[in-house]
């Protein structure tokens, strides 16, 4: 190691910014003819980018269903669940009784009960039994088209979440609780204007309360209008330790009866139909029956986003492809480590601190050098894993849609993660003095909680509190989907779908800024007060 | 044993033992394997109703997980200490033999951390048996109590001691291999917690299974299963022999290293 560039003392001579400038030039010095750290960054770019590629490429070719729907196989994955509009994966199999709506117009029901079957006992033989799933739901709807995956806003009532108003497959907004009864009747109403719909609930079918406003972009001129039920997925599952899961999936069935229909505004076609949307996609059971003013509509499947974990599938996330974040990450550790404790058992720290006796700025013109190079090094691998990793799982596995931002997220957030844990490797450096210690440290707070909480046998409950506590934290900025609240999964951190962590991207993040601020504060204090 | 072994080994011992850090470091491996293990107990609880696949004795074991990482400390430094303050070069003009002051370093390590190891395993079953006994995992729920008479926990508790020790010599061996404190200790935390990371997250059963059969520390802690043995990806002693051919591996490494190379 040389030591590049030493200001040489000169009394008349300003240190202002000129004088962090060779700081920084100093340190870059330092890290760059090291040939061993050169490469240790290299090798953490390079591992990261091959773990990512194996992940990719190991993953298997099942394509299973999802939400209970028939299997999706073949090259591709040709039945791969459709997109919304917002670019995510999303069920939309449900029971339609509609009418087309030309122009702005509204359409008004009152829903007076909802009843359902439900799948009984477990294993292989399953029982029905009358029932409904929490998010079973049925209500009216104004739809783009008919195709899976066209725009929608919708006014509903559910079995257990009051009256919502949902949109786009992500929307959704609560409006009154309580369950429909035959005493306790459900009015709702949509009203089309222009590219606006707005949902209205009432009790009384006089006082209307608004909901919610939505805008739906590129509504086409004429759109579905109609009534529809829906029942997501029978789930009963548990997750046991170490990370297996166990329980019964099965398609369930929702029934609601509508009376007081009206449509108002321009309809081309005066009688209603009933269509099934989506039958690939959903176990495509479903009915109505018309008496009068009186409609009773049967259907299943769900109008939702599809999220991993949801139904056991195999279904790869793009956080598979940036698994090699943590091999990456150890050798940035160990660099970042040995950027302060290899000056400390060479005792080049007396010469650079006889250089520049202010040494708070020495540490910081170290934390901003090494700092730099890390985020460089994680965005590089991190953005060839996700791209390349992509590529080759395409057309072997069902990878999810992410949008453009969340894969940015991923990017730029493993690149900061990267950082952050380089400059908490040398504050910890700094601190302790001594490789091995500094090195054990940071990979036990960072990697072995992650392990601990997403892989091995820590029950829910703890590993929850370790992914939100300890550095670990920070890995929430490589998760993929978000959770739905209006959907039902296993949300876990580890498991078959897993990836989901307890925090939100950026908050796991500031966790471990946080946590990295404290070390370079104790840093500071230590390098001040201590003899080199 | 020969006056010459007798004489490195005594010269190790006393390199070993006069190094304040080495007791320190003995002490968190003892205190972290019982803490980790005890949090994980209580944090454990298996709601009214619902069959929890709990493995009482991986619970109460788990602290083996950073207690290991502890250990490695423990070895590297055993011989990357000398070479980085110099001190080889004196160890190996006054004990020419290169491969006999390796073997007595091996000797002495793993002595002192099986008898670490021994205290902490003993303490952490206690303490996931009093604590887990009190979140309801009695007999009168289908649990057995955490006893060493059972055979199986038996084996977890016999198989965590010797997993610690097999886990010193794999850091010995990579440590004399590579020299460096920081890059040797990255390594082994590399090789142990990589496997399941990476083993997690890939989709194919065979590959899964065949990551877990070969990661030195998946493969390894089969050895604490006591439950549900069917499922495990490789048998408990099948998989503490794996951890011995990686330890091996590095030990052999290690010494040809340390022979062909100048200090």
């Amino acid at each position: 190691m040389t030591a590049g560039t030493v200001t040489p003392y000169r009394p008349d001579q300003q240190t202002g910014r000129d004088g962090f400038a060779q700081l920084l030039l100093a340190e870059w010095t330092k890290l760059r003819t090291v040939r061993g750290w050169v490469i240790g960054l290299l090798v953490a770019v390079l591992v990261m980018l091959g773990l990512g590629l194996f992940g990719a490429a190991g993953s298997s070719s099942s394509c299973q269903s999802v939400s209970g729907g028939p299997a999706r196989s073949g090259q591709g994955c040709s039945n791969a669940p459709p997109v919304g509009p917002g670019g995510e994966a999303v069920t939309d199999s449900f029971y339609l009784v509609r009418q087309p709506l030309a122009g702005n117009g509204s359409i008004t029901v009152r829903v007076t009960s909802l009843t359902g079957v439900i799948p009984s006992g477990n294993g292989p033989t399953l029982g029905k039994r009358p029932g409904l799933v929490p998010w079973a739901k049925a209500g009216i709807i104004i739809k783009a088209s008919t195709q899976p995956g066209s725009a929608y806003a919708a006014m509903m009532v559910t079995a257990d979440h009051g009256v919502r108003m949902q949109e786009n497959f992500t929307g959704d907004t609560a409006g009154p609780p309580g369950a429909v009864t035959a005493s306790d009747p459900r009015w709702l109403r949509l009203t089309r204007s222009g590219n606006t719909i707005t949902g209205y609930d009432s009790a009384d079918g006089t006082h209307w309360t608004q909901v919610g406003t939505v805008a739906l972009a590129g509504l086409p001129p004429t759109v579905q209008a109609g009534l529809f039920a829906a029942s997501p997925a029978y789930q009963d599952i548990s997750q046991g330790l170490g990370g297996g899961e166990s329980g019964t999936i099965a398609p369930s069935q929702d029934t609601a009866v509508f009376d007081h229909v009206s449509l108002s505004g321009a309809s081309p076609a005066s009688t209603w139909t009933g269509y099934y949307v989506g039958a690939a996609d959903g176990p495509g059971t479903g009915g109505y029956h018309q008496a009068g003013g009186r409609f009773t509509v049967t259907g299943s499947g769900d109008i939702a986003p599809v999220v991993p974990g949801q139904a056991g599938g195999q279904d790869l996330t793009a956080t598979t492809f940036l698994v090699g974040t943590f091999a990456g990450l150890i050798a940035v550790i160990v660099v970042a480590t040995m950027f302060i404790t290899a000056e400390y058992r060479r005792g080049l720290i007396r010469t650079t601190l006889a250089a520049s006796p202010r040494r708070g700025r020495v540490l910081a013109a170290k934390a901003v050098v090494i700092g730099s190079v890390a985020f460089t090094a994680g965005l590089v691998a991190a953005a060839a894993a996700l791209m390349l990793g992509t590529q080759l799982a395409r057309g072997r596995v069902y990878v999810f849609p992410v949008p453009g931002l969340t894969e940015l997220r991923m990017v730029v957030g493993t690149a900061a993660l990267i950082a952050v844990t380089a400059v908490l490797a040398l504050a910890v450096g700094t601190m302790l003095r001594r490789s091995a210690a500094a090195v054990t440290v940071v990979i036990v707070v960072i990697v072995l909680p992650y392990l601990l909480g997403v892989v091995s046998v820590l029950p829910a409950g703890p590993a929850d509190w370790v992914l939100r506590l300890t550095p670990a934290a920070a890995f929430a900025v490589q998760q993929a989907i978000p959770q739905y609240p209006q959907v039902t999964a296993l949300y876990s951190p580890g498991g078959s779908g897993g990836g989901y962590f307890p925090l939100a991207p950026w908050a796991g993040f500031a966790v471990l800024c946080g946590w990295a601020a404290v070390a370079v504060a104790l840093a500071l204090v230590l390098l001040r007060r201590r003899d080199v | 044993m020969r006056r010459l072994e007798a004489d490195t080994l005594h010269a190790e011992w006393t390199k070993t033992r006069t190094v304040a850090s080495t007791g320190w470091l003995l002490l968190a491996v003892i205190a972290l394997t019982v803490a980790v293990g005890a949090a994980a107990a209580a944090g454990t609880g298996c709601p009214p109703g619902v069959a929890c696949q709990l493995d009482p004795a991986k619970v109460s074991l788990i602290g083996i997980d950073l207690g290991q990482a502890v250990v490695a400390i423990v070895a590297v430094l055993a011989i990357s200490n000398e070479y980085s303050t110099g001190m080889i070069r004196i160890t190996l003009s006054a004990m020419p033999r290169r491969t006999l002051v390796l073997a007595a370093k091996a000797a002495v390590i793993t002595g002192l951390v099986l008898a670490a190891g021994t205290i902490a395993v003993l303490a952490a079953v206690l303490a996931g048996r009093l604590i887990l006994t009190g979140h309801g995992f009695t007999p009168a729920h289908g649990y057995e109590l955490l006893s060493l008479g059972h055979g199986p926990v038996l084996r977890a508790a016999a198989g965590s001691i010797l997993y610690l020790a097999l886990i010193a010599l794999l850091s010995l061996g990579v440590a004399t291999a590579v020299r460096d404190s920081a890059v040797a200790i990255g390594i082994v935390l590399g090789l142990l917690y990589l496997f399941p990371i990476v083993a997690n997250v890939v989709g194919n059963a065979h590959w899964h299974r065949h990551l877990e059969q070969i990661g030195p520390m998946t493969a390894g802690l089969a050895i604490q299963a006591t439950t549900n043995l069917t499922s495990l990806p490789i048998s408990p002693w099948a998989g503490l022999g794996v951890l011995a051919a990686w330890s091996a591996a590095a030990l052999l490494a290690g010494g040809l290293v340390l022979r062909l190379r100048d200090a």
